[in-house]
C-alpha cells in the first residue's frame, strides 16, 4: 500500500493544480469522497448522487448516478466511498438501511451493482478496506456491523456492538485486520476482522455520541475522534490502555475529522450544527485554529483532502448545496489576528513577556529564564518547518526580575497584616496605622495617616460624651493626663498654635452649635491647611509620641474591659450573631449595629487623645469649630485616587475603610468598589485570607460584601416529610407544616435557628441561649446533654 | 409489576431530577408508594391512587426541568405552563400552573385574560398555538418574529428555547393528563362538564379477560415476533411512501362533541378553533414532511439546546433515553417478551401523525402490531387530547395491564414533545444559518 501509494503520488504531483472555487449542487450534499488519482469527487446526498470533474478552473459533472423517475431510497445516501484500489467501484450508505455499491464500468445508465438490505436501520457509514479490493465494512443504527464480501451475496461477518447506533467505521491504515467504530454512547471499540464473537477493545472517548473517527495515515497508533460534546481527542493506540494524547476543545458539535496529509500534527473538523466553518487544527495548539475555511453558508457535511499526499487541497459538500474546493493558502488564518505578544506581571513585582522569537532574538543581552523550557514548553518545542506556508509556532519568553531587595512586595504583606481597619476609635487607628508605616520605612503614607487622624478627628465630642462608652472609659484619665502631659513637652509649638487657632476659631464658630460633632475642631487642623512643611515634620513626632502611650493605653483597656476579654480558644472569635427576622438582610443590619466599625463609632464615641489635651487644655470655647470635615473631604478623595494610581490600592482601601462614612459619600461607588475588587484580588493572591475576609466584611458596597455571601445557601430539608424546602425555609410546600419549631417555645423559627448537632433539636437562638443557662439538657426533652459555646 | 412501573417511573423522574439541589427528596415519596403498592390488595384503586398522587411528581417534573439558572423567571415559566396547558382545555395544569404562579410572585390578573400579561408574553401566541396543534408550520419567519433586532419585545434565543421547551412540555402533559384521566385535585375547580371516570370505577374487570382477548395478545405477540425475523422484504419507495402516508391521514374518528372548558380556562386561549387538522388524504397535496434522518434529535435538536441551554439538552436527551428504553419485558400474561417492536410502532406512529418519517422504518408494521382501537386512543391523545374518553382508554389492549397503559401513555407523552421540538429547533437552525 505504502509503496503503491507513493507510486501514485509521483504521477500525480503534476497534474494537482486548481484554485478555490466551487459549483452549485441540486441539493443538500451529505458525503463526498474523491477517487484515487484525485481528479473526480463523488457527492452524495438524500436527493443527489452525482461525479464531478476536477478542473483547473471550475467543476465539471461527469455523471448522474441518481436514475430512474422515481429513485427508490436506496439512492438516499448517508454516506459514501470511493474504492482507493479500484477506480470503478463505489458504496454508498442509505438511510434506508441499505448498503450498495456501484460499478463505473457498467455500460448501463444504471451503474448498481449490488444491494445488501441486512440492516435494520439507517447505515451512517461504509468504509472499504485500504488495501483489499472486496472488502466493505457498514456501520449502521442498529447497532450492527457488518463486513462484506463484494463477491458474495451476503455479509460474510457481522460484529454487535451491544449497543445503540455505529456512527463511524474506518479501517486501521496501517493494521490488516484491525478497525474502529464509534458509538452514539459515547464509546469507540477496536476489532479483529477475523473475530466477529468480540471486541478486542473498548474505551469511553466522549460524553454523549462519537460521531467520527479517523486513523492516522502514517503514525499507527494514533485515532483521531470527534464527538459531540464538541471535543476532538487523538489516542495513542499502541499502549494497553487507550491513551488520550491531545485534546482540541472547538465551539460546536464535531460531524467529520480527517487528518491532513504530510503534516503529522494537522487535522481537519467541521461541524454538524450552527457552525459552518471547516478548521485546520494543529493538535499541539489547541486553542486556535491552524486554519479556517469559511466559505459555507449553512452546516459542513463531507470534507475530504483531495489527495492523500496532497496537503493543499480540501474539498468540502455541505447542507447549502455547493461542493467547494479550498486552497490552503487561501485559507483565513485566525493565529494571525491573535495578539502575538503576552505580558504579565507576577505576585512580587516580576514581570513577563513572550513574544516572537524574531522581535526579541536581536536583544543579545537576553538572559533565558531559568526554567522556561520546562515551565513552558508548548512555546518552543516546535521547530521551524520549512515546507510550512505560514508563519511557525514560537515565541520567547522573557522574564524580568526585580531587584531583591528594593522592589520587594514583602511591606505589602506586612502592612496588610498589621494595618487595623475597625475595632478602635478613630484616631487610635490612625495612628497605629501611621506607626506601622513608619516601621515599614513608608515615611509618606505613615504621614498621610497622622494627617488624617488631625482633619477628621473631634474634640467637641468632649463636651458631650457619647453616655454609653465613654463612662467606661473613665478609668483611663489618669494615664491620659501623663500621656498629654508628655505631649505637651514635646514641643512648644502647642501653645501659640492653640493661640492661633483661637484667633481663627472666633471668626468661623459663631454659628456653630457646641458640640457639633460633625464639625471638626481641633487646633491643629488649622496647621495642616496652612500647608507648611516645618510643621508637618513636627506633628510627625508628636504622633510617635502618641502611638508610644497609645499601646500602653490599649493594655489597660484590654484589662478592664471585660466584656470583650472572651476566652480565647482553638478558634478566631466568630462575629456576633444577631437574631434578626430575615436571614438575607441579616448582612447589611450587621453592619449598622456593629460596634466595630469606626465609621459609625466615630460620632459616639470620645477620643481618648483629644479627651487629654482637653483635661490639660483652657476653656472649652476655645476649642469651638471653625473647619467642617468637609471641607477636606476633596483633598482627601484626591489624594486616594493618588494612591490607588500609584498602585497602592492597599492604602486607597484602608483608609476608605478607616474613614468610613466620613468619606464614604465623596466617592462613586463603582471606583469603591474596583478599589476593593483590586485590593482583595492582591490580598487573595498572597493568601492573606484572614485580612481579605476583613475586607469585605467592613466594606459598604454591596458587591463586595455579597462576596462572603457566595456559596453560603443551607439547603433544608422538610422535618416532617423529608422533601427538599424551596422557597421560604420555615414552611413546607409539599405538606404544608411548619419545618422549624422552636423546641423552647413551640413557635416557628422565622429567622435564625440555632440546633443542637448532637440531637439535632433546637430553636430560636435567644430561646436556646437562655435555656441551656439553666438547663443542660436539651428542651425537646429527649434526654441529650446540650451545650451552647 | 404494578411496583416496578412506578419503581421504574420513579427511576425516570430521577433523571429529570438531576439539577434540583436536592433529588432525593421526590423519589423518597414515590418510594413509599411503592412500598404501599405492593401491598395493595386492589391494582385498580392503586393505579390510580398512583395517578392522582402522581400529580405532585408531574408538577415537579415539569418544574424541574427548569434549572434554577434558566433564563425566564420563575413566574413567567408557570405563565408560559399554564398559557400552553390552556391550549389542550388541560384545567388540571391550568390550575396547578396558576397556584404555582401565584406562588411565585405573579400578578393575579394576568390569569384573568392574556391580554392582561405583558405584550412579551403575549407575542407567544401564535408560536404556542402552531406548537400544541400544527408544529410542522413553525418556519424560520415565525422564530425571526420575536428574536430579529427590530422585534418588539425581543426575545433572546436562549429565552425562547426555555419558552418552547416549556410549552412543548405543557403541550405533551397535557396529553398525559387527559390520557391519565387524572381526577381533579380536591382544591381544584371539579365542574367542568368532563370529568373522566377513574378505572377503578369501570363496571368490568380487566382481571378476567375474556377468551378471545387473550387470543389477541397471543396474534399480537406472533407478529411481533415474525416482524422481528422477518428478512425485509424487497419493496418499492414508492410502496414505503404509501404506507407512511396510509398511516398519517387513516381516518380515526376522535371528534367527540365535548361541552365548553372552564372559562378559566377559555380566557387563556385565543382561536380556540385552531387545532390539529388531520393530513389530507394523498394526492390532494402533498403534506409536508421532516425527514427524521435530515433533523433528528441526537445530532442537531440536542446540540442546538445545549449550545444556548446549557444543561437543559442533557435533562430532556436523558428523558428521552430513559422513555425510550423503558420496558418490563411484559405483554399482558406473558413474561419476558421483547417489547423493543412494539415500543418503536407506537413511537414511530404518534410521529408519523405529526409527519416525521423513518426512511429505515417499514410503516406497515404499525399496521400490523396497532390495533385500530389503539389508533384511536394514541391519536386522540397526542392531537387531541381533550377529546380523550374512559371508552376510548378501555377499549384498547383490553386485557392489559394498567400500567403498561400508562408506559404507553408515556410514550406518547415523550414522542409528541420531541416531534413538537424538532419542528421548532429546525425552524430556530434555519434562523440561525
Amino acid at each position: 500500500m505504502e509503496k503503491m501509494s507513493r507510486v501514485t503520488t509521483a504521477l500525480s504531483s503534476n497534474t494537482i493544480s486548481g484554485r478555490t472555487m466551487f459549483c452549485h449542487l441540486d441539493a443538500p450534499a451529505n458525503a463526498i469522497s474523491v477517487c484515487r488519482d484525485a481528479t473526480q469527487v463523488v457527492v452524495a446526498g438524500r436527493n443527489i448522487f452525482k461525479i464531478y470533474g476536477l478542473e483547473e478552473e471550475q467543476f465539471v459533472e461527469k455523471l448522474n448516478l441518481r436514475v430512474g423517475r422515481k429513485p427508490s431510497l436506496n439512492f438516499s445516501c448517508a454516506d459514501v466511498m470511493w474504492h482507493q484500489m479500484e477506480e470503478n467501484l463505489l458504496a454508498t450508505a442509505a438511510t434506508n438501511g441499505a448498503v450498495v455499491t456501484w460499478n463505473l464500468g457498467k455500460p448501463s445508465r444504471n451503474k448498481q451493482d449490488q444491494l445488501f438490505t441486512e440492516h435494520k436501520r439507517t447505515v451512517n457509514k461504509v468504509c472499504f478496506h485500504p488495501t483489499e479490493v472486496y472488502m466493505l465494512l457498514s456501520g449502521s443504527q442498529d447497532g450492527f456491523m457488518k463486513c462484506f464480501d463484494l463477491r458474495k451475496k451476503e455479509s460474510v461477518s457481522t460484529f454487535s456492538g451491544q449497543s445503540e447506533s455505529v456512527r463511524d467505521v474506518q479501517f486501521s491504515m496501517k493494521d490488516y485486520f484491525t478497525f474502529a467504530a464509534s458509538f452514539e454512547n459515547g464509546n469507540v471499540q477496536l476489532w479483529d476482522i477475523r473475530r466477529p464473537d468480540r471486541y478486542e477493545r473498548m474505551f469511553t472517548a466522549h460524553t454523549g455520541p462519537v460521531f467520527c473517527c479517523d486513523w492516522h495515515p502514517d503514525d499507527r497508533g494514533w485515532l483521531a475522534t470527534g464527538g459531540r460534546d464538541k471535543m476532538v481527542k487523538v489516542w495513542d493506540m499502541t499502549t494497553n490502555r487507550a491513551k488520550e494524547i491531545y485534546c482540541v476543545q472547538t465551539i460546536a458539535s464535531v460531524a467529520r475529522v480527517k487528518w491532513r496529509p504530510e503534516r503529522k500534527f494537522h487535522l481537519a473538523t467541521c461541524s454538524m450544527m450552527v457552525d459552518h466553518n471547516i478548521y485546520v487544527w494543529d493538535i499541539r495548539r489547541p486553542f486556535i485554529p491552524f486554519a479556517t475555511f469559511e466559505e459555507h453558508k449553512d452546516v459542513t457535511t463531507g470534507i475530504v483532502w483531495r489527495h492523500q499526499h496532497d496537503p493543499h487541497f480540501l474539498l468540502s459538500g455541505s447542507k447549502d448545496s455547493t461542493l467547494y474546493q479550498h486552497m490552503f493558502k487561501d485559507a483565513t488564518r485566525p493565529v494571525d489576528k491573535a495578539n502575538p505578544e503576552g505580558l504579565c506581571f507576577g505576585l512580587l513585582g516580576d514581570l513577563a513577556f513572550a513574544a516572537k522569537e524574531s522581535l526579541i532574538s536581536s536583544d543579545a543581552n537576553r538572559k533565558p529564564y531559568p526554567g522556561g523550557d520546562r515551565r513552558y514548553p508548548i512555546f518552543f518545542f516546535k521547530k521551524p518547518d520549512p515546507t510550512e506556508q505560514f508563519a511557525h509556532v514560537s515565541s520567547a519568553l522573557s522574564v524580568f526580575e526585580t531587584d531583591l531587595d528594593s522592589n520587594r512586595m514583602d511591606w505589602f504583606v506586612k502592612t496588610a497584616q498589621l494595618y487595623l481597619l475597625s475595632g478602635k476609635p478613630f484616631a487610635e487607628l490612625c495612628d497605629h496605622n501611621a506607626k506601622v508605616a513608619q516601621e515599614l520605612k513608608r515615611p509618606q503614607v505613615s504621614t498621610t495617616w497622622t494627617m488624617l487622624r488631625i482633619m477628621f478627628s473631634d474634640p467637641a465630642n468632649l463636651t458631650t460624651p457619647g453616655p454609653n462608652h465613654n463612662l467606661s472609659k473613665l478609668g483611663t484619665l489618669p494615664l491620659m493626663n501623663s500621656f498629654s502631659m508628655k505631649e505637651m513637652g514635646s514641643g512648644m509649638g502647642t501653645e501659640s498654635r492653640l493661640e492661633r487657632s483661637k484667633g481663627d476659631s472666633r471668626q468661623d464658630n459663631i454659628h456653630l452649635e457646641p458640640g457639633n460633632s460633625h464639625i471638626s475642631n481641633n487646633n491643629e487642623e488649622n496647621e495642616e491647611t496652612e500647608g507648611s512643611d516645618g510643621q508637618a515634620e513636627y506633628m510627625f513626632g508628636d504622633a510617635e509620641l502618641d502611638d508610644d502611650d497609645l499601646y500602653s493605653v490599649e493594655h489597660d483597656n484590654q484589662t478592664e474591659e471585660q466584656e470583650y476579654a472572651l476566652p480565647q480558644e482553638a478558634f478566631q472569635l466568630r462575629h456576633e450573631i444577631m437574631d434578626n427576622p430575615s436571614a438575607p438582610e441579616h448582612l447589611q443590619q450587621d453592619k449598622a449595629d456593629s460596634p466595630h466599625v469606626s465609621g459609625n463609632e466615630a460620632e459616639v464615641t470620645c477620643l481618648t487623645p483629644i479627651e487629654s489635651f482637653s483635661l490639660i487644655s483652657i476653656s472649652q470655647p476655645l476649642y469651638s469649630p471653625h473647619l467642617p470635615a468637609s471641607f477636606f473631604c476633596p483633598i482627601v478623595r484626591e489624594m486616594l485616587s493618588y494612591y490607588a494610581e500609584q498602585g497602592d490600592v492597599q492604602m486607597a482601601v484602608s483608609v476608605l475603610i478607616v474613614l468610613g462614612d466620613r468619606i464614604r459619600k465623596e466617592i462613586d461607588d463603582l471606583t469603591q468598589e474596583h478599589w476593593y475588587m483590586s485590593y482583595i484580588d492582591l490580598l487573595q493572591r498572597f493568601e492573606l485570607w484572614n485580612v481579605s475576609n476583613e475586607v469585605i466584611k467592613l466594606s459598604t458596597c454591596s458587591a463586595i460584601t455579597c462576596l462572603n455571601q457566595t456559596s453560603t445557601t443551607l439547603h433544608i430539608n422538610c422535618s416532617n416529610c423529608k422533601r427538599p424546602m424551596s422557597n421560604k425555609g420555615w414552611i413546607c410546600d409539599r405538606c404544608h407544616q411548619c419545618a422549624s419549631v422552636c423546641a423552647v417555645c413551640h413557635h416557628v423559627v422565622k429567622g435564625l435557628f440555632v440546633w443542637c448537632q448532637g440531637c439535632s433539636h433546637g430553636g430560636h437562638l435567644e430561646h436556646m441561649m437562655n435555656w441551656l443557662k439553666s438547663s443542660a439538657h436539651c428542651p425537646a426533652g429527649c434526654g441529650h446533654l446540650c451545650e451552647y459555646t | 409489576m404494578l411496583s416496578l412501573t412506578v419503581c421504574l417511573y420513579c427511576h425516570q423522574e430521577h433523571g429529570v431530577e438531576v439539577p434540583r439541589a436536592l433529588a432525593s427528596g421526590p423519589s423518597a415519596l414515590s418510594l413509599q408508594k411503592r412500598c404501599m403498592l405492593k401491598e395493595g390488595p386492589n391494582q385498580d384503586v392503586l393505579i390510580e391512587s398512583f395517578l392522582s398522587l402522581g400529580r405532585v411528581d408531574h408538577v415537579t417534573m415539569v418544574m424541574a426541568l427548569h434549572p434554577l439558572d434558566g433564563p425566564l423567571p420563575r413566574h413567567w415559566r408557570h405563565y408560559i405552563a399554564l398559557m400552553a396547558a390552556a391550549r389542550h382545555h388541560c384545567s388540571y395544569l391550568v390550575q396547578q400552573h396558576s397556584t404555582g404562579f401565584l406562588e411565585a410572585g405573579g400578578e393575579e390578573s394576568w390569569l384573568s385574560g392574556l391580554e392582561h400579561a405583558p405584550t412579551k408574553l403575549h407575542s407567544l401566541q401564535t408560536l404556542n398555538k402552531l406548537l400544541a396543534h400544527r408544529p410542522w408550520l413553525i418556519t424560520q419567519q415565525h422564530i425571526q418574529e420575536l428574536v430579529c433586532p427590530g422585534a418588539d419585545p425581543r426575545w433572546s434565543l436562549a429565552e425562547l428555547i426555555h419558552a418552547v421547551v416549556l410549552m412543548a412540555h405543557a403541550h405533551s402533559l397535557s396529553s398525559f393528563v387527559w390520557g391519565c384521566g387524572l381526577n381533579p385535585e380536591p382544591d381544584h375547580i371539579g365542574g367542568y362538564t368532563f370529568q373522566p371516570p377513574s378505572p377503578s370505577h369501570l363496571p368490568r374487570s380487566p382481571h378476567s379477560p375474556a377468551h378471545e382477548d387473550a387470543m389477541e395478545v397471543e396474534v399480537l405477540m406472533k407478529r411481533m415476533v415474525e416482524l422481528q425475523q422477518q428478512q425485509e422484504e424487497e419493496c418499492t419507495q414508492e410502496e414505503m411512501v404509501t404506507r407512511f402516508e396510509r398511516e398519517r391521514s387513516e381516518s380515526i374518528p376522535t371528534a367527540v362533541v365535548r361541552g365548553a372548558p372552564p372559562d378559566l380556562v377559555l380566557c387563556l386561549v385565543e382561536e380556540p378553533e385552531f387545532r390539529y387538522e388531520d393530513f389530507a388524504p394523498r394526492g390532494e397535496q402533498a403534506p409536508p414532511t421532516m425527514r427524521a434522518q435530515d433533523y433528528s434529535w441526537e445530532d442537531h435538536g440536542f446540540s442546538l439546546v445545549n449550545r444556548l441551554l446549557p444543561d437543559m439538552g442533557q435533562l430532556l436527551d436523558e428523558k428521552f433515553q430513559v422513555v425510550s428504553n423503558l420496558t418490563y419485558h411484559r405483554m399482558a400474561m406473558h413474561e419476558g417478551v421483547d417489547t423493543h417492536t412494539l415500543r418503536k410502532a407506537l413511537w414511530n406512529y404518534i410521529h408519523c401523525l405529526y409527519g416525521i418519517r423513518y426512511d429505515d422504518y417499514d410503516y406497515g408494521s404499525v399496521n400490523v402490531l396497532l390495533e385500530r382501537s389503539l389508533k384511536v386512543y394514541v391519536k386522540t391523545m397526542a392531537c387531541h387530547p381533550e377529546q380523550t374518553t374512559a371508552r376510548v382508554y378501555h377499549a384498547f389492549w383490553r386485557h392489559f395491564r394498567h400500567s403498561e397503559k400508562v408506559h404507553a401513555n408515556l410514550i406518547v407523552m415523550e414522542a409528541r414533545l420531541q416531534a413538537a421540538l424538532l419542528y421548532t429547533l429546525r425552524a430556530i437552525t434555519h434562523y440561525m444559518r
